[in-house]
């Protein structure tokens, strides 16, 4: 049904999302990874607004935004594997809860888990801490997925939880663990386990040596670590 | 079964006003509950425990929050009348493409310009009228950016034509001079019953800002 392209980056979780819900859908793609350092002259031309990842191309034509990407899968290839429940109150909240998740503000305690040390990291774990205890008990309650019986959009948008043990590793703080957690724990060993999703995932080791060098890149410019 | 149709709102919310022109473009009935935002009801907090924000869409007894996804269930419930996304994939995705714009661009950009002075203001200024020429070019040749009609576009950005006279003011240019094709959009939807009557005077909303600078101690 025409050709799709998909420019993303290799440990992005929004670029993933898009790589995801194509393969539940069983529509073939081209994926094109970007240097996100080293922008390509195909990513400024099909995204010259914001210049960024992900970008879906169908037959030319380029959409970027991963929730709007994410809609535009759902509408253009809706009888496999949909993403959306049919009601409009229901379609409503999933929307609801990835606008909330993509808040920049509800984002920063998890990168900042990631970036910060000393008293500005004590914050964002335990503002990580309260989103997490949020998403476990409202939104995922007790279903199997955020999308009920099977995965949908709301997964999708949770995906970056899949891999997260990477950064609780390289920082050596846990903070998404089965005891405190363990409906989420339950959903990420259902998710990561669905062949789909299996097979587009981030490369572990990949993804360990490249966020421990990052790591140690802001440790040493931080002005809070002791050996500054 | 009756319908039950409450929106909890603020009057010169942009959000708001979204939902306003939306339900009036499809002809429900609604109440309308103004807020106090520094003393919020009840019925608010019970309805967004998570954002305690306006507007709230209230239907028969259900909250919907954030004016965007109040917009999308709109459409989709009363989906008879007045159709605001277009059918067409593709389009539907650059109509949200835009409204998304508009929500991370033009709302900070403008706020940028009346909460600011100085250096900081002429930055915000330089970048909001930026923002607003780029979105300008997607009206093309249509009388709307959702094409003949009134779109998710249209409805997502004509509220913050109410905002223009108080940026202008407080950042001391003419966004007309720069923008005359988005002024003569704005002036087109203002034609609209349902944008006109769910728009508040330029000049109260402008006195509002006064109020808040004032509070906010900005000069």
């Amino acid at each position: 049904m025409g050709e799709v392209k998909v420019l993303g980056s290799w440990s992005s979780p929004y670029g993933l999302r898009v790589q995801w819900a194509l393969g539940l859908k069983s529509v073939e793609y081209e994926y094109i990874n970007e240097d996100l350092l080293n922008k390509s002259e195909m990513l400024l031309k099909y995204n010259p607004v914001h210049k960024k990842i992900p970008v879906l191309v169908h037959n030319g034509k380029a959409i970027a935004e991963s929730a709007v990407i994410l809609e535009y899968i759902e509408e253009t290839w809706p009888q496999q594997h949909p993403l959306l429940p049919k009601d409009p109150y229901e379609r409503a909240m999933v929307r609801f809860w990835i606008n909330f998740l993509d808040n920049k503000d509800k984002v920063a305690p998890f990168i900042t888990f990631f970036t910060g040390v000393g008293e500005e990291h004590k914050k964002a774990v335990k503002e990580a801490k309260e989103l997490l205890k949020l998403y476990e008990e409202q939104v995922l309650g007790e279903k199997k997925y955020f999308g009920g019986e099977e995965i949908g959009m709301l997964d999708l948008a949770m995906g970056w939880m899949a891999y997260f043990g990477v950064i609780e590793e390289i920082v050596d703080v846990k903070i998404l663990d089965a005891e405190t957690f363990p409906r989420l724990h339950a959903w990420i060993q259902n998710f990561r386990a669905h062949p789909v999703i299996k097979n587009n995932l981030p490369d572990h080791d990949r993804l360990l040596q490249n966020y421990t060098e990052k790591r140690q890149r802001f440790l040493a410019y931080s002005p809070h670590t002791e050996n500054a | 079964m009756a319908e039950e149709v409450v929106l909890l709102d603020f009057w010169p919310s942009p959000f708001g006003m979204r939902s306003r022109i939306a339900l009036a473009e499809k002809g429900i009935k609604y109440e309308y509950k103004e807020e106090d935002l520094r003393n919020k009801s009840a019925l608010l907090l019970q309805m967004n425990p998570v954002h305690k924000k306006i507007p709230v869409l209230i239907h028969n007894g259900k909250p919907v929050c954030e004016s965007l996804i109040q917009v999308q269930y709109i459409d989709e419930v009363w989906h008879d009348k007045a159709p605001l996304l277009p059918s067409d994939p593709y389009q539907k995705a650059t109509a949200r493409f835009w409204a998304d714009y508009v929500d991370k661009k033009i709302y900070d950009l403008g706020s940028r310009v009346w909460k600011t002075k100085g250096e900081e203001q002429a930055t915000a200024k330089k970048e909001f009228i930026e923002s607003l020429k780029l979105i300008e070019k997607e009206i093309g040749d249509k009388p709307y950016f959702g094409g003949e009609s009134l779109g998710y576009v249209d409805v997502a950005f004509i509220p913050f034509y109410s905002w223009f006279y108080a940026y202008e003011k407080c950042g001391n240019f003419s966004i007309e001079a720069e923008c005359p094709k988005l002024i003569a959009w704005a002036k087109r939807c203002m034609q609209k019953e349902s944008v006109a009557k769910s728009l508040p005077d330029q000049q109260k909303v402008y006195d509002f800002i006064l109020q808040m600078k004032k509070h906010f101690g900005i000069e």
